[in-house]
């Protein structure tokens, strides 16, 4: 027998090729690679710098070189003077307590911006992984009691105010996360609803969800103004932002169980007869077993609709609720500033703004860490 | 050697507790079934007892009296003295005009946004990904309003924006010119209609037989006498004329042309920016969806790039596209309804007025709820049998 024939010699080992030669220095590779890339890619460069530059000059002449800042009182001449050439920045100093808060009364104001403080405080510690037990439900019913105190006052010496003067701010977060703290439950229950093996229940779940889901919230709205007194017993009358919470609910409650219901399908079958087998029952089984891991795999879809959600609560001004939409339009009003909506319009869409693009950052930070975990 | 049947357990006697699933289950429909039986006709009673009191009668019978609401834009011809029937279709008219449009131009601007977020180009990529970003983040509400206002703060008729000769931009909305279509035109565009439907058949049945024998048939004659020849000839045939009417101003207002009044044009471009956004997204994420090994695959394999996206790559991406795709088409259609907020009278602002008219409550939210529901589920019919069209085929 002869030894394995011809085995293959090691070749002579290659050193590394050098790199690239960058042409000029760090700034230069990088925008040859990334703006000058091929002959189109430079055009469109240059086009878009061109219409970039274009905008930016008449923001900052309009806006910043051109802007009127401060006027005395009501005197706004020197803004109208301007009118078309620069901004009024003017209305935003003069109209800003307004805005934020409505026709909450004047010197008490300080209770809404407590309120909008505890909110934004609340949301920050939901949204960190750590709080995540159960003492964050407490947390959630102690704040929102302590809001609703606040509000209305009535005790230790605060004025009783009435929901029809509360406004602004205060009143788009009350909207939103009231209608989220009971819509979230109810949305359990009908996804629940949806995926059990009663016939009765579940017709009625899918019923409730499509019903709401094919038809435009407006409508809800205007069914929670004007057909919901219609529906009440004589002498009962319902207050009207709470009817409007109520129709928020019942929206937030159907496409929240549509979110939860992708969820519990993700929920592998072994997980639920595991359950079985344990002996648990339904609800035992649901809460401890199931709920926890279908929540977990659709929370980036879940603040996705928060944001949703959160952006529709602006809809109840067409049903004339001080929300923080409603609080700007009337703001300009007034003669006075009649013609400044623009200005007033880009300091409401700041705040709006900030607040939905920190839960969107949020939900792409939770996406991440899921696909690296 | 006898087979024996697998033989099905007794059923189990039914015991009249609550620990017996089958009678716990029967327990629990029966009470939520009843429960909702009772919180209906609890208020249907009260509504019953409060029409009653306050005199208003139900039904659909105000459908057939005299409206009196103006409707200012309307494309089917309507005046004052029409029945409410007729300001109800008008209304959804409106709707679906201005979410037909919509969809069409949001589809279009969302695709090319969603490709420009993937372009190598840095500064492309930046500027889309802040287009997603700032529209997104604001309420519909808001820009809606925002469009409006700036619309409202065009100048007058008479210092109208010219960017091209016949187009005009003031604050009586964009003035665009316009084909006047009579008779004959209409049976031209009939030809091109049937030309195209004729020729798509056609050309399935040249890719069948293709598949048959491998040999190409070409399909550009048939393209060329079907698409091209027909139509000229029908209207050369019928005299058809197609001179385009440039609008006029005259006093303080345009003549001719075809006007896009301020409020639909507003709502037209809300809708449209921020439905796009969306879009956007859908196409990015749905483009990534596709593994870089297809279409390197395809490279491999010598197909031209072009090729590449249209048979390798988008077929693909369609997949995971479309279904989220219906759902922004449902919420642009449902957000039309933003239109009574800035004046622009579609379904819902007319079922507005007519409920402030007559106070036929129930009866204005039932028809909304009607409309809205019908529409929805015609796109929801219509995308569902797209997306089974393009669905994967497995053998």
């Amino acid at each position: 027998m002869s030894s394995v024939a011809h085995v293959p010699q090691d070749p002579l080992p290659i050193g590394p090729r050098p790199a690239p030669r960058a042409l000029g220095g760090h700034l230069t590779a990088w925008l040859r690679a990334n703006l000058f890339a091929s002959i189109p890619s430079s055009i469109m460069t240059l086009l878009l710098l061109f219409v970039l530059g274009k905008a930016c000059i008449a923001f900052w002449q309009w806006g910043i070189a051109n802007a009127v800042w401060i006027v005395s009182g009501n005197d706004t001449a020197a803004c109208r003077a301007l009118r078309g050439v620069g901004a009024c920045w003017a209305v935003v100093p003069e109209k800003y307590r307004f805005i934020l808060f409505g026709t909450y009364p004047f010197d008490e104001q300080w209770r809404p911006a407590l309120a909008v403080l505890i909110f934004i405080a609340l949301f920050v510690v939901s949204s960190r992984r750590s709080f995540w037990r159960k003492e964050l439900f407490l947390l959630w019913a102690a704040a929102l009691i302590v809001i609703g105190c606040l509000m209305w006052g009535g005790f230790l010496g605060l004025s009783f105010v009435t929901q029809d003067r509360w406004g602004g701010l205060p009143v788009t977060l009350i909207l939103a996360t009231f209608g989220l703290a009971f819509g979230f439950p109810l949305g359990i229950l009908v996804a629940l609803g949806r995926r059990s093996k009663l016939p009765a229940i579940r017709s009625l779940c899918v019923l409730y969800v499509e019903l709401i889901r094919g038809v435009p919230l407006i409508s809800l709205l205007f069914m929670a103004s004007v057909m919901f007194p219609l529906f009440m017993p004589d002498g009962v009358n319902i207050d009207k932002l709470l009817r409007a919470q109520i129709a928020f609910i019942l929206y937030a409650g159907a496409y929240l169980a549509e979110v939860v219901r992708g969820g519990l399908q993700a929920v592998s079958r072994g997980q639920y007869e595991a359950a079985d087998a344990l002996g648990l029952s339904y609800w035992e089984k649901h809460a401890l077993i199931v709920l926890p891991q279908a929540i977990r795999h659709v929370i980036p879809p879940l603040v996705n609709t928060f944001i949703a959600f959160f952006k529709d609560t602006s809809l109840v001004l067409i049903i004339g609720i001080f929300d923080l939409l409603t609080t700007a339009k009337t703001a300009i009003v007034d003669p006075a500033w009649q013609s400044f909506s623009v200005e007033v319009y880009l300091f409401v869409g700041v705040i709006y703004f900030v607040f939905c693009f920190a839960m969107s950052r949020y939900s792409r930070s939770l996406e991440a860490q899921r696909t690296q975990g | 050697m006898t087979t024996s049947t697998p033989k099905r357990p007794p059923a189990r006697p039914w015991r009249l507790s609550l620990s017996d699933p089958r009678v716990a289950g029967l327990f629990w429909q029966i009470l939520v079934v009843a429960i909702a039986v009772a919180i209906v006709a609890f208020l249907w009673s009260n509504a019953i007892h409060n029409l009653s009191v306050r005199r208003i009668s139900t039904g659909f019978a105000f459908l057939g009296r005299e409206a009196g609401m103006p409707i200012a834009d309307s494309w089917i011809d309507y005046t004052p003295k029409d029945t409410y029937l007729r300001a109800f279709i008008v209304g959804v008219v409106n709707t679906l005009r201005v979410a037909v449009i919509g969809i069409v131009l949001a589809t279009v601007i969302g695709t090319l946004v969603g490709i420009a977020r993937l372009s190598s180009n840095w500064l492309l990529a930046r500027l889309a990904a802040v287009y997603v970003e700032v529209l997104r983040d604001l309420p519909l509400l808001l820009q809606l309003l925002f469009w409006y206002v700036l619309m409202q703060g065009l100048p007058a008729a008479r210092q109208a924006f010219k960017p091209v000769e016949g187009v005009y931009l003031s604050n009586r909305g964009l003035i665009l010119p316009s084909v006047p279509l009579h008779e004959a035109n209409w049976w031209t565009i009939l030809a091109l209609v049937a030309g195209l439907i004729v020729f798509t058949f056609l050309r399935r049945r040249l890719i069948a037989q293709q598949m048959l024998d491998g040999r190409a048939r070409p399909a550009w004659p048939y393209a060329l006498g079907l698409v091209v020849a027909l139509p000229v000839l029908v209207s050369f045939l019928s005299g058809a004329s197609w001179s385009i009417t440039l609008p006029e101003l005259r006093g303080f207002n345009f003549v001719g042309g075809l006007t896009l009044a301020p409020e639909y044009f507003a709502l037209l471009i809300a809708l449209v920016t921020y439905t796009s956004a969306f879009i956007a997204e859908i196409v990015r994420s749905g483009i990534q969806a596709v593994p870089r090994g297809q279409s390197e695959a395809a490279k491999a394999l010598g197909l031209k790039r072009g090729f590449v996206l249209q048979h390798i790559v988008l077929p693909q991406a369609l997949r995971v596209i479309i279904p989220p795709m219906t759902s922004q088409y449902l919420n642009l259609t449902k957000n039309s309804s933003l239109a009574v907020a800035v004046g622009y009278q579609d379904i819902v602002s007319i079922a507005n007025t007519t409920l402030n008219q007559t106070g036929q409550a129930i009866e204005s939210i039932a028809l909304i709820m009607m409309v809205f529901l019908t529409i929805s589920l015609g796109i929801s019919l219509f995308m569902n049998w797209y997306n089974a069209r393009i669905a994967l085929v497995e053998r």
